[in-house]
């Protein structure tokens, strides 16, 4: 899980550039005539706004509105899309794309065996990897195709950390010979460890805690990946949950004082349990207890002063605003 | 951060639990958590400390240590009164990674039932185990 330490790893990301095998990560092409009409039914965001050499984040949706996978689709070329998944969920999504797509003109390939995938992040990541590979680099949310250990490569800028950086999809015969070389080029090894912390600094959600199917992108404060307008599977639940409110909301907090809240502790107001945490950790570059937690969405309020419950102690915390850490410059 | 090599010292008794006691005559006892303990937890931040004046008993948790990403029970090896706490931990947990025999030292104990030293290991005892799990 760890290469030097958390903390370590963590700093590496935020000053200078660290990275992490993601290999585990599903990835599924969608190709055909149909493939956006499909993939608009499929996905909570309007894909039709996805460029050619785009990338846009969304929902799965349950046919409840509740979130199977959160994912990143990458427009390879005018009817092709790479998806990528979870990889816990990947066998689901797969079987779940492949239902729906039966009354489209398209065709859905599981293709996670024909990547590694390797995250480069931090700020000095471009310019070490434009150096140590010499590939050209897409900007932010693009993609590109590149050669890399002379092999044809997927360059993604996009990432799970809050940093500049890009991800990296490349033929696994070749991904140890890559992380050798950019090794030797000054980029940290990190673990998942801290691609949890990094993420939970800046609210990012981990889909099996933050997000499950049991809780729609409303509530999960995903509105913003929705666009019901185009029909997709779930439409209708996040359409009336947008429009008449939820119960409960995600909330990101900060501990004051001692205290590192976990998955599952509960969130008390005056007394009485009013949410639960879904990610909990110690923010390496706050110093302190940080997490997410469901709770009743009239607490869920920025400023909000809450306790959360760590195994007995009653440790006070106050509700944030996202992100819980700002990039510097 | 460096983290020191395993090591055990031979002037400690060591709890199966990871935890050791260094005894200061039949009645006052130092207790920490072993080389082996904060290497498998990786970097403390956060060290949850009783009050002082609490009653701990030999085998339960008596204390809290945390990492980054997972929490831990502290064990007693010994049974007693806590007379004093490190507080300084409180600034600087990393200590119990660093020096976890010596500024990484959890509390100080009155002890009320000292022949529990009898159930305790020696290093080579607790070296043993170690190579055994």
């Amino acid at each position: 899980m760890t290469y030097e330490g958390i903390r370590e790893e963590h700093s590496a990301v935020r000053r200078h550039a660290g990275m992490f095998d993601v290999s585990h990560m599903g990835e599924v092409e969608v190709e055909g005539p149909g493939a956006l009409a499909f993939l608009q039914r499929v996905l909570s965001n309007d894909v039709a706004k996805i460029e050619i050499g785009g990338a846009q984040y969304s929902c799965l949706c349950s046919e409840e509105g509740g979130v199977l996978d959160d994912l990143f689709t990458y427009r390879l070329g005018g009817d092709r899309y790479l998806i990528v998944t979870n990889s816990a969920n990947h066998d689901a999504d797969l079987a779940w794309l492949g239902r729906w797509s039966r009354s489209f003109d398209v065709s859905v390939r599981d293709v996670a065996d024909r990547y590694a995938m390797l995250a480069v992040q931090g700020p000095h990541a471009r310019a070490i990897l434009i150096g140590a590979l010499g590939i050209a680099l897409p900007p932010r949310m693009r993609v590109a195709t590149a050669r890399i250990g002379n092999r044809p490569a997927l360059v993604c800028g996009t990432g799970y950390t809050g940093e500049d950086g890009v991800e990296l999809l490349i033929d696994p015969e070749i991904a140890s010979a890559i992380w050798a070389e950019l090794l030797d080029a000054g980029v940290v090894p990190c673990g998942l460890g801290a691609r949890d912390t990094l993420r939970l600094e800046v609210c990012f959600h981990l889909h099996g805690n933050d997000l499950t199917p049991e809780r729609n992108p409303i509530e999960a404060g995903l509105g913003w990946c929705c666009a019901e307008a185009t029909g997709f599977v779930g439409a209708e639940t996040v359409a009336r949950a947008r429009r008449e409110g939820t119960a409960e909301k995600l909330a990101p907090f900060k501990i004051e004082g001692a205290g590192i809240p976990r998955e599952g502790n509960p969130v008390l107001a005056g007394g009485e349990q009013v949410g639960i945490v879904t990610s909990g950790t110690f923010s390496p570059s706050l110093e302190l207890g940080i997490g997410m937690a469901y709770l009743r969405t009239d607490l869920a309020e920025p400023g909000n002063e809450v306790e959360i419950d760590v195994r007995g102690k009653h440790r006070p915390a106050r509700i944030a605003s996202r992100p819980l850490y700002q990039r510097k410059g | 951060m460096t983290l020191s090599d395993a090591h055990y010292p031979d002037d400690l008794l060591y709890h199966d639990q990871h935890d050791w006691a260094r005894l200061d005559g039949d009645e006052h006892a130092v207790f920490g958590i072993t080389w082996y303990a904060q290497d498998s937890l990786g970097e403390v931040v956060f060290y949850d400390a009783p009050e002082v004046g609490a009653t701990i008993s030999k085998d339960s948790s008596y204390a809290e240590v945390e990492s980054v990403k997972a929490v831990s029970d502290v064990i007693a090896p010994m049974s007693g009164k806590i007379v004093e706490v490190n507080d300084s931990l409180e600034d600087t947990p990393e200590k119990i990674n660093e020096d976890p025999y010596g500024e990484g030292w959890l509390v100080k104990v009155r002890l009320t039932q000292p022949e529990e030293r009898g159930a305790l290991l020696d290093a080579g005892e607790y070296r043993k185990l170690l190579e055994n799990s």
